[in-house]
């Protein structure tokens, strides 16, 4: 590694004057196990490391009225919090899709959503669950809806001196169901070759007999540049029932809107592929 | 660049060190309290050679900066020896014939005994889950996996 400056300040701000102070030559630490590799394969060379780890309340997990999780937080406190199980199960199932136990003893939900990965496993679930995300820096803080917070592989909306502080995910009005699908190589330490996170709301409307659809959010990983929601497929669910000719039309058309690559992990048709069978598959099993 | 002050916990025995901030806390066991039964593997996460308990959870030491653990408690596997007597999860690897070249071992054998203190009696699955993120060359897991599931089903432990 090269060398730099490390610090573990006591308080979120002034982690945030650090880093904007390093104006972009600094980096945040929190489990590093993204962080430290890029860093010793010599990809990233910054001047100054900003560990976040005593800064109290980042990793929080508490539900009042929303849910609100600690970008701290690491996948193992996610599987293991009663608040998760109970609420919104599919982070549970998500995280434990991840790394192997070691890693994600390790390994936070900021740091995935940060790094920006399109391959990031947290990052369509959360969308999908309508999560937003608390940014701190030197001036205060904005709230981004996680749909805006990817801009490109590894680029995020954060600006130097900026730091992810909490998620804001909210309890849906009616009642919901949300899963995500990996498709990996092996079972454990692998990075998705297609992820898709579905999210379905359903309720009556007006007399209506029939449940249907009230919000729906499809959203894929690791076959576009930044993780992708899939609106078009989204408005042909959206509104109604969940017929198996709406699933399977939205399915297709999910796949049309993935923009996938061929790399090392696989070629693009076969993504593009099980784009529409993760999401088809999904769709039925909420259905059901 | 600064050495960074740290107090740490290692196998229960307190020490303060002078580190610099580069050096993770795979390399300040190994180098400066000489504790070799942690060894590197990959250096990134992925093969489980320099795992220890982190404030009594299974971590790689190969990416924790050891600047970033001040305070915190370590175990490695030169500390679940107890009175000269191997752990039961040593004593079962090596009866199973799960050690052959034994760069992977320890590893193994510090995720095991996290899973059994959270976990005292673990299925096959469990098991594998536990160790997913510890890879060995020589035996093909099926000994470990059975050596760790035999500790958990004996009151041996």
């Amino acid at each position: 590694m090269k060398p730099f400056d490390f610090f573990s300040p006591p308080t979120l701000a002034e982690a945030s004057r650090i880093l904007a102070d390093y104006d972009g030559a600094g980096r945040a630490l929190a489990g590093g196990t993204d962080l430290l590799i890029r860093m010793k394969r010599k990809q990233w060379t910054p001047r100054a490391v900003v560990s976040l780890n005593r800064i109290v309340g980042l990793n929080d997990i508490a539900l009042n009225g929303e849910l609100r999780l600690g970008a701290r937080v690491t996948l193992n406190q996610i599987i293991r919090s009663p608040l998760i199980c109970a609420h919104f199960p599919v982070l549970a199932a998500t995280a434990r899709m991840m790394a192997g136990v070691q890693v994600r003893a390790l390994a936070t939900v900021g740091g995935n959503l940060c790094n920006a990965s399109p391959s990031a496993d947290m990052a369509p679930p959360l969308m999908a669950l309508n999560a937003r995300a608390v940014i701190a820096g030197v001036d205060g803080e904005r709230i981004v809806p996680l749909d805006e917070f990817f801009i490109g592989p590894g680029k995020s909306v954060l600006q130097p001196g900026e730091i992810l502080r909490e998620l804001l995910i909210p309890c849906p009005t009616h009642s919901f169901q949300a899963s995500y699908a990996k498709l990996e190589h092996r079972q454990a330490m692998d990075i998705a070759m297609v992820g898709v996170g579905v999210y379905t709301e359903t309720g009556r409307q007006g007399n209506g007999e029939v449940p249907i659809c009230v919000d729906v959010k499809i959203v894929l990983g690791a076959v576009a540049p930044t993780p992708l929601r899939a609106k078009r497929a989204e408005e042909i669910l959206r509104g109604y029932g969940l017929s198996v000719e709406r699933i399977e039309h939205a399915a297709r058309v999910a796949a049309e809107e993935a923009k996938p690559i061929d790399d090392v992990r696989s070629s693009a048709w076969y993504r593009r592929e099980m784009v529409e069978v993760l999401t088809r598959r999904q769709l039925m099993e909420l259905g059901d | 660049m600064q050495r960074h002050h740290i107090k740490l916990t290692v196998n229960g025995d307190s020490h303060e060190l002078d580190v610099d901030p580069r050096r993770t806390l795979m390399e300040i066991l190994r180098e400066e309290l000489e504790l070799h039964g942690t060894h590197e593997g990959c250096g990134s996460g992925d093969c489980g050679a320099c795992t220890v308990l982190l404030d009594d959870e299974p971590v790689p030491s190969c990416l924790v900066l050891a600047a970033d653990v001040d305070g915190r408690e370590v175990v490695t596997v030169e500390g679940l020896v107890q009175n000269g007597e191997p752990h039961a999860v040593q004593k079962a690897i090596v009866a199973h014939g799960g050690i052959q070249c034994g760069y992977c071992t320890p590893g193994i054998v510090i995720s095991s005994v996290a899973l059994l203190k959270e976990n005292p009696h673990p299925t096959e699955h469990e098991v594998r889950e536990a160790i997913a993120g510890n890879l060995c060359r020589c035996t093909g897991y099926q000994k470990i996996v059975d050596a760790v599931v035999q500790v958990g089903a004996s009151s041996a432990h």
